[in-house]
């Protein structure tokens, strides 16, 4: 199965499920899914990174297989770990058999191998989320989310997997997906990722959308909020990008302040509504103080 | 898979043109500083086929997702695609539209871009109202197809035989002077009710004036590759990304742009430093606590413990001239520096031209980056008795005023061109300063082959204190990381 047929119903399909793409978008997700190549999404917080990975989950019928990176992931969390719990019961459980049978003389060799085979085992297999998107038989999307925030050997761990969707267990032999998931990875680019990783993924840079489409978006969010003042407050948000703050606002901050104008009844965004609730998209005291000098918001 | 599925799309592809094309685009990809390799050339190829070929804009987000990796060189690409797939080719008026972006050509706009009328004052009356009212509308599609006329009419600068013509951007605007419509476009903004003030209005006339400025430089260069060739323009006519770009060649926007550069560079180099202290983290050995674990194991210290290695901080004394040459130089790096503040015990900061006045107190913590700034130029009068450069007679002043900022922990940081307007060095004075500190270092934003030359007291300086060439925001971050490990 190919996951689009064409970039025009990525659009389509994605934008059914209430994600709104732009062309660099619609045309990489296309790419992702026609290559079976990883996408690597990289872009400020807040932009919809993730979001891509849940509405291609949604718009193709597909599960998600969601890997969280963090600080000191290793690969027992990552990809694979023995059940040692459950291995030392079979051992244990063999002991006792190997003494009832004692009396009948049977090899203790033997035992032993037939053991070790034992242990080792699918059955005391604990897939992690990699194997395990590797694993399924059914279309599946696997996440590595913000993959920055490992340390560089998971880094090496992923390049089997991203490359040649396959795992190797010393134990059991390589394991290669039966159907190749559509990988997406996101960065915030808190360090650079190595070469190796980046030349077997196709980069997507997500950024701040335009104004039409934010409304866009913003309108599809939040439906009970009026046409107009989506459009002032799209202008504002694009005014205070402009603005050289800490953490200029995201898609997810707008929003959260149309949410706060439905929620607080504001049916006009002027200076007074915008000072009163722009702790919703500053989360600065600099740049808010900024923002209140610049947008004159106190005369 | 990958090479037999490149291999029958090039069969045709070369019979085309095509593979010659794409070819040649990824070499001047290369020579331009991406690190594009064969494996990401035939993902590249791989894409192109899978595509349906009849976007332009398709076609560029295919190439952009399999050869550009980092965000910083997309400008580069977006330059060079435009010079290797031109959106048009000549004045676009003859039918000869190459893609969407320009597809709909209507018949009064074909019929008032008539070659024979040339520039007279009439016809630039004219393109001047149709580019006001363009404007105003914000209608992308007529902006771009008159960014093409005014190269195409104004623009034009016949040569004395073929191929020796040319076209010239800067006549172009020169003639239309898109700048002076901004008056204009305010009165109309406001009319239409799209600002909320005349302030709004006044900004987004700017942007939209700079955007077709803009326009019509690419399309100049669009016009000259056609003429002499793609290989020649990307060659000559490209500027480095942001993060390469000379900070002494850096114009007022790059300036701005290079700005907001700094915090995320501040981030990245933070992290690297947590994760390499974490990683170097063995400490001495805990004796203690060894002996207890090897109880366990029979009184064999099977595992070794380690005391958590304190990290050292350095404590930082960054003295910089503020003239006029090296200012945005400084500024940068005091702006980076002060960014990473967590990763120094302490940082003070002095600037000179031919005195020396302290500036730490302007950088709080979480103060705004452009109050900061501003602070800073409006503190750089004090650092000027007689406003020329005098590195002598600074840093003579700085060991007689601030001698106390240096100690045996502390780094002492010097920025500068050393352009000391052939006055006297006295290296003597910054040889003690230098010994009195840990470590000294001096960071020069000149390209290595100036040093010495005119009024350049490098060589003499360098003699004393390791002097380090600093051009560019890459170099610079290099050299901060360097500093606080």
């Amino acid at each position: 199965m190919s996951w689009f047929a064409s970039p025009a119903e990525v659009v389509e399909r994605l934008g059914a499920v209430g994600y709104l793409t732009d062309t660099a978008t619609a045309t990489t997700a296309f790419l992702a899914g026609a290559l079976e190549k990883p996408l690597l999404v990289e872009g400020p917080a807040g932009v919809g990174k993730t979001e891509l990975a849940k509405a291609v989950t949604a718009a193709t019928g597909a599960e998600l297989v969601r890997l969280q990176c963090y600080e000191g992931l290793d690969e027992a969390r990552a990809l694979y770990e023995w059940n040692y719990r459950k291995q030392l019961l079979r051992i244990q459980a063999t002991q006792v058999e190997r003494v009832d049978d004692a009396g009948h003389g049977g090899a203790v060799g033997d035992a032993w191998q037939q053991t070790h085979d034992d242990i080792f085992a699918e059955e005391f297999l604990l897939t992690r989320p990699l194997l395990s998107a590797i694993r399924r038989e059914e279309p599946t999307v696997l996440l590595i989310d913000e993959v920055d925030k490992t340390d560089v050997e998971v880094e090496g761990l992923l390049l089997e997997v991203l490359s040649d969707f396959q795992v190797t267990i010393p134990e059991l032999g390589t394991i290669t997906a039966t159907r190749r998931p559509f990988v997406v990875l996101t960065s915030n680019a808190t360090r650079e990722l190595s070469e190796a990783v980046k030349r077997r993924c196709l980069y997507l840079h997500l950024d701040y959308p335009d104004a039409d489409r934010e409304r866009e978006i913003v309108l599809s969010q939040v439906p009970a909020l009026e046409e107009r003042i989506a459009t002032q407050l799209v202008a504002t948000i694009g005014r205070l990008r402009e603005l050289e703050l800490k953490k200029a606002p995201s898609i997810a901050e707008s929003v959260d302040w149309a949410r706060t104008l439905v929620a607080l009844e504001i049916r006009e965004l002027d200076d007074k509504a915008v000072d009163d609730t722009l702790g919703v998209v500053l989360k600065h005291a600099s740049d808010h103080e900024r923002a209140v000098r610049e947008l004159r918001l106190r005369r | 898979m990958s090479q037999s599925s490149s291999r029958s799309s090039g069969q045709p592809a070369r019979e085309s043109g095509l593979l010659d094309r794409h070819l040649s685009f990824l070499k001047a990809l290369r020579s331009a500083g991406l690190a594009v390799s064969l494996a990401e050339d035939l993902d590249a190829v791989q894409a192109l086929t899978a595509l349906p070929w009849g976007h332009r804009a398709t076609v560029r987000e295919a190439y952009a997702a399999t050869l550009v990796k980092r965000q910083v060189q997309r400008p580069i690409f977006d330059a060079l695609f435009d010079l290797y797939f031109p959106r048009m080719v000549g004045a676009g008026t003859g039918g000869a539209v190459a893609d969407d972006d320009a597809a709909t050509l209507d018949a009064g706009s074909e019929g008032e871009s008539r070659p024979e009328v040339r520039d007279n004052a009439e016809a630039l009356q004219a393109m001047r109202d149709r580019l006001s009212e363009a404007l105003a509308r914000d209608d992308v599609e007529q902006l771009a197809r008159l960014a093409a006329e005014m190269v195409d009419r104004f623009g034009a600068m016949p040569g004395r035989g073929p191929g020796l013509s040319s076209w010239s951007a800067y006549t172009a605007l020169q003639r239309v002077a898109p700048q002076e419509l901004t008056d204009r476009l305010v009165a109309a903004l406001v009319a239409q009710g799209d600002a909320r003030d005349e302030e709004a209005a006044e900004r987004t006339a700017g942007r939209r004036i700079e955007a077709l400025t803009q326009q019509v430089q690419d399309d100049a260069r669009r016009r000259i590759a056609e003429e002499k060739g793609p290989d020649h323009v990307a060659d000559v006519a490209l500027r480095p990304s942001i993060d390469r770009l000379d900070f002494t060649s850096a114009r007022r926007a790059d300036l701005e742009q290079m700005r907001r550069e700094i915090y995320p560079l501040a981030r990245r180099l933070a992290t690297r430093l947590t994760k390499e202290q974490h990683a170097r983290g063995r400490g001495p050995l805990d004796f203690r606590r060894t002996v207890r674990a090897s109880m366990s194991t029979g009184g064999v210290p099977l595992t070794t413990h380690h005391r958590p290695k304190r990290p050292h901080r350095t404590e930082l004394v960054v003295l910089c001239d503020v003239s006029g040459s090296v200012a945005s130089f400084a500024q940068f790096t005091l702006l980076l520096v002060f960014a990473l503040r967590e990763q120094f015990q302490k940082v003070r900061a002095f600037t000179f031209i031919d005195h020396v006045h302290e500036v730490s107190h302007h950088f709080r913590p979480g103060a705004d980056v452009v109050d900061v700034m501003a602070d800073l130029a409006a503190s750089t009068a004090q650092a000027a008795l007689w406003g020329r450069t005098n590195y002598g007679r600074a840093f003579a002043k700085f060991a007689e005023e601030h001698a106390d900022a240096l100690g045996p922990k502390s780094s002492l940081l010097v920025l500068g061109d050393a352009r000391s307007n052939y006055s006297d060095l006295h290296e003597g004075v910054l040889r003690d300063l230098a010994s009195s500190a840990r470590h000294a270092w001096w960071l020069n934003p000149e390209h290595r082959r100036h040093w010495g030359t005119g009024d350049s007291a490098a060589p003499a300086y360098g003699a004393i204190v390791p002097m380090v060439e600093c051009r560019n925001l890459t170099q610079l971050g290099e050299f901060v990381h360097e500093l606080a490990r």
